[in-house]
């Protein structure tokens, strides 16, 4: 019984090629394993594509049939905060693509120091995020738990907005069309604030492996990887802060 | 940048810190310019009777575009990807456009009420 299992490992070895332990049987190299689980990561972004995609069209419907709806909402949202968000999202970008590149060039502490920047960025972000989504619970535009339509059926109510933008009064069936926009706000901005605390929890895991020296041996994989979920959160935000904030606004 | 490589090391092209600079100083532009552009009335675009195209929204989608198009070929390597990636973003970015102008289509075609 030993004798034969030693047999059975002897040939095994034999057939064995020098792979570093990283590469995995199936793969003939470590670059064609690399080219797999990225193509991998690019199909589950796809997947992605088409989620946050029926979240878009249902916006471009909806603001499409009750557009002065969306108009007056919009002008609810912050231009300062979704700006500042904006500019922490980018930067949070490049510092994840330093983090990448630091990976290449196997230089653990830099690794560290852009993957803890791009963690505390994501975190500044939901920071803003919270403030944003208080702001509207204050002001009663969370719709299904606590809405009111009082800013839109008399704008003057609302002196802060009213002297920037002077809205009319909307009719009351459009005024209750607002909670339809708000709904939308916090569908999108909720679901992608959901992929921001994935990706942060991942940086934690990253950040405790790359401590133990992960990723800066010359596989880089799971960084690369990573770096893409990053960079397509991303690229929902760009497209969420015109559509959302940026309704009208002259 | 692309010094010598250990055999098993990952041979991909490593894309220097300076073009990430770049792309980011872009980006940070292209951030000032919506905003700044959200501003200024555009005016629109009367193609037909009842069809008007509005500018503001196109520029905002457009100055958007400019910027994913940036992140993705830079931040995420598709410019230095090979070409199944480069076919796999294209062919995402076509039906999710597919989709859309179809259900969009679907929804401008209806006799809404008329039923």
């Amino acid at each position: 019984m030993s004798d034969s299992t030693a047999t059975a490992n002897g040939t095994l070895a034999e057939a064995h090629h020098e792979h570093p332990p990283y590469q995995r049987h199936h793969f003939e190299t470590v670059s064609q394993q690399f080219d797999a689980t990225n193509f991998a990561m690019w199909l589950f972004l796809l997947t992605e594509v088409m989620f946050f995609g029926g979240l878009f069209t249902a916006y471009l419907i909806m603001r499409n049939w009750y557009y002065p709806a969306f108009v007056e909402g919009s002008h609810q949202l912050s231009i300062f905060w979704g700006t500042a968000n904006t500019t922490v999202l980018i930067l949070s970008s490049f510092t994840m693509a330093m983090g990448v590149w630091s990976a290449q060039m196997k230089r653990k502490g830099m690794l560290l120091f852009f993957l803890g920047l791009t963690f505390v960025l994501g975190l500044v972000f939901l920071g803003i995020k919270s403030i944003e989504w208080h702001e509207k619970w204050e002001k009663s535009h969370v719709p299904g738990l606590r809405y009111s339509g009082q800013s839109f059926l008399n704008p003057a109510s609302d002196p802060e907005v009213y002297a920037e933008y002077h809205d009319k009064p909307l009719a009351p069936d459009m005024a209750s069309k607002t909670e339809q926009y708000f709904f939308l706000y916090f569908a999108m901005t909720g679901m992608h604030a959901l992929h921001m605390v994935i990706g942060i929890g991942i940086l934690g895991f990253m950040i405790i492996r790359a401590k133990a020296g992960a990723y800066t041996s010359g596989h880089y994989t799971f960084v690369e990887n990573f770096g893409l979920y990053w960079h397509f959160v991303d690229i929902i935000w760009i497209f969420l802060f015109p559509l959302l904030y940026l309704i009208s606004r002259y | 940048m692309n010094e010598h490589h250990g055999q098993n090391d990952q041979e991909h092209h490593i894309v220097s810190p300076f073009i990430y600079l770049a792309i980011l100083l872009c980006l940070l532009a292209a951030t000032g310019l919506t905003v700044w552009a959200s501003y200024i009335d555009l005016g629109e675009w009367h193609i037909a009777r009842g069809v008007t195209l509005f500018w503001n929204p196109v520029v905002a989608l457009a100055i958007a575009c400019t910027k994913m198009i940036l992140v993705v070929l830079f931040f995420m390597h598709v410019k230095y990807s090979p070409k199944l990636t480069k076919l796999t973003v294209i062919s995402g970015v076509f039906i999710f456009l597919g989709l859309i102008s179809m259900t969009l289509a679907d929804y401008m075609s209806r006799a809404w009420g008329r039923w």
